[in-house]
């Protein structure tokens, strides 16, 4: 299995962003997936230097994918959709319909795990306009994507959200503006002051969720290293980590090592729950709610 | 503009075409719809008496069948369509590609609408639908802004309908995965958010505790009014602060906007709900039937009027109402 860096999904300084990708072009992923899918208001780089990076990580041997925005809104996110989608240089992962019908019958694309492709009809029809390479959407199970796997159509491959937050909700509303009372049109890019998002707890204190502007994430890290055996053997070809402002390299190795068979999954595992700052989970995996966390030993590790 | 009336019933149906809905939605009663409630929703039997009903009267019913089938499930999906298109209904409104593109090809006579749970909110994805499966009908998310609305109806290749009063989503409908995180069912896999099977209310030293799978909601002094752990409508901690995180119990109502709406060439409101009573329809129907034909007549004399505010007041949630992300600071 190849391993995929997805896109950043926090809002970080220029700065602190090409320093994280020149670290990533030393590393053992073999996709890296560039681009803001959160917030246009974002704008640590402009798209020529997005463009300008992508180039950088394919002279290192990378295979780089320009990721769109996920909630298109505004007629000025729809002229930068346009635009990216008319690329000629790099694949384009969709997160969002109206960037599937830009890119449907023209070029090859990746669909992103915000759009809901939950059966193997779903598949077909995407495959017939280019689809090369889905994420399966995150709060699907194992057995799930088994079925899908057995009626996946030919040259469409199959990737996995396996390390990382979860995204699992966008709204108009930006709740980093609204935990500080701003209203959204003068967030003063609150964002900047979470490179790895803003935690929300229960009133008892255990933490629940991640804000991250208009995206809500999972609190918990997904952490999918010991079920590296089962998606083996689904077929499933490329495992996406989720970059953070830390470890990631550690964690790309970590998965690396234990795909090649180099490191048991346990001890990758035990490795990888010290790197989290409020737990892991795999729920969705085994068919549960998200946030629970199955441990290795009571299902087949490799 | 047309009246859209929920109808988790028979009595419900019967109340919105009464109060001159001109069209009813419906679903079946499993995980094919996104309300699937216990005790809710509609059997062979009284789909017919349902449809019946409705033709009799002049108005149209629409059959929601916007969840999305997984493998396993497939088969329930591609019933309901077949029994919807057998019952003669109007239209079908529908979210998963897959169940459009079977719906296509089966039933190529029988119009579908684009369920808000498909997350169109441009005109880029509204005509990805329009041109595979010749959708004549969108219904958006809650999430744009007026100003935004008034732009992808100007470029939309199809009808708009969109919300006008009921519970509102924060989130982008069909991509929000809160519900299935904390219980392992969401409105795209089960038909329902923040299930009841999942909810337990205990009395404790502190309050009145809400919790759903164990994640404690909220939590109600002497004297709060406590509502529905819907789990974006819970009071969190965040950077120290306690407060409706993600957003307060409230409905949405955009009586204040129809002239606007109606301007933009906006074809149909929807009116949130079939999880709601008989009642409830009677009540809001009433109030929508006359505030859009006031309208229709007269659009810039047009002010939503008191006694409407009110009897929509009472039935809203938490009391209140807001106009949502139609209005920009609210986002």
């Amino acid at each position: 299995m190849r391993l995929a860096l997805g896109p950043v999904l926090y809002y970080w300084e220029r700065e602190q962003l090409l320093d994280f990708y020149q670290r990533m072009a030393r590393t053992e992923v073999d996709i890296v997936y560039l681009g803001e899918t959160v917030c246009a208001k974002r704008r640590a780089l402009r798209s020529e230097e997005w463009l300008e990076l992508a180039h950088r990580l394919a002279a290192s041997g990378k295979e780089v994918v320009l990721s769109t925005m996920t909630l298109i809104e505004a007629g000025s996110e729809l002229g930068a959709l346009r635009s990216l989608c008319a690329n000629e240089a790099f694949p384009v992962e969709a997160n969002d319909i109206g960037a599937v019908r830009l890119l449907a019958g023209r070029r090859p694309f990746v669909t992103g795990p915000a759009v809901n492709i939950y059966n193997a009809r779903t598949l077909d029809v995407l495959a017939r306009q280019g689809l090369k390479r889905w994420v399966l959407p995150v709060e699907l199970s194992r057995d799930t994507l088994a079925d899908m796997q057995r009626q996946r159509p030919q040259g469409v491959e199959t990737e996995v959200f396996a390390w990382g937050r979860l995204p699992l909700a966008w709204s108009a509303r930006c709740f980093t503006a609204r935990a500080h009372n701003l209203p959204k049109d003068d967030c003063q890019f609150r964002c900047l002051d979470y490179p790895d998002g803003l935690r929300l707890s229960t009133r008892e204190g255990q933490p629940f969720l991640t804000l991250n502007g208009i995206q809500t994430q999972s609190a918990r890290h997904c952490n999918l290293i010991a079920e590296t055996g089962e998606l083996a053997g689904l077929g499933v070809e490329v495992l996406r980590i989720s970059p953070q402002s830390r470890h990631t390299e550690t964690v790309i190795d970590l998965f690396r090592q234990c795909l090649d068979g180099r490191l048991d999954a346990a001890e990758a595992d035990a490795a990888l729950q010290t790197l989290t700052t409020d737990g892991s989970c795999n729920g969705y995996w085994h068919g549960s709610a998200g946030m629970q966390q199955t441990h290795c030993g009571e299902f087949s590790c490799s | 503009m047309e009246l859209v009336c929920p109808a988790g019933n028979l009595p419900a149906l019967k109340a919105a075409v009464d109060e001159g809905a001109d069209a009813v939605y419906i679903g079946f009663r499993d995980d094919t719809n996104a309300r699937h409630f216990a005790g809710l929703n509609f059997n062979d039997r009284r789909s017919r008496e349902g449809v019946e009903y409705a033709h009799r009267h002049g108005t149209r019913v629409f059959v929601a069948i916007n969840t999305y089938a997984q493998p396993a499930g497939w088969q329930r999906w591609q019933e309901a369509v077949d029994r919807a298109a057998e019952l003669g209904v109007d239209a079908l409104i529908l979210a998963d590609i897959g169940v459009m593109d079977y719906a296509r090809e089966r039933w190529p006579q029988l119009p579908l609408h684009l369920s808000v749970q498909g997350s169109a909110t441009n005109p880029e994805a509204i005509a990805f639908y329009h041109e595979h499966f010749a959708i004549r009908r969108v219904v958006l998310p809650r999430v744009l802004s007026l100003r935004q609305v008034q732009q992808v109806a100007a470029e939309s290749p199809v009808a708009l309908e969109v919300f006008g009063f009921g519970s509102l989503c924060v989130m982008v409908e069909g991509r929000c995965l809160l519900s299935s995180y904390a219980t392992g069912q969401s409105p795209n896999t089960f038909g329902a958010c923040s299930p009841a099977s999942a909810v337990r209310w205990t009395e404790t030293p502190e309050g009145l505790e809400s919790r759903l799978n164990g994640v404690l909601i909220d939590r109600y002094a002497d004297g709060e009014v406590a509502g529905y752990p819907t789990l974006c409508k819970g009071r969190f901690a965040v950077g120290g602060n306690t407060y409706y995180a993600i957003e307060e119990p409230t409905s949405l109502n955009t009586l204040a906007l129809l002239p606007q709406l109606r301007a933009a060439g906006v074809a149909a409101i929807k009116i949130e709900g079939r999880q709601r009573s008989p009642a409830y329809v009677r009540r809001v129907a009433r109030v929508w039937r006359a505030a859009l034909d006031a309208c229709e007549r007269d659009p810039e004399g047009y002010r939503p009027q008191a006694p409407w505010l009110e009897a929509l007041q009472q039935v809203s949630e938490g009391a209140q109402t807001t106009l949502g992300a139609y209005h920009r600071p609210w986002q």
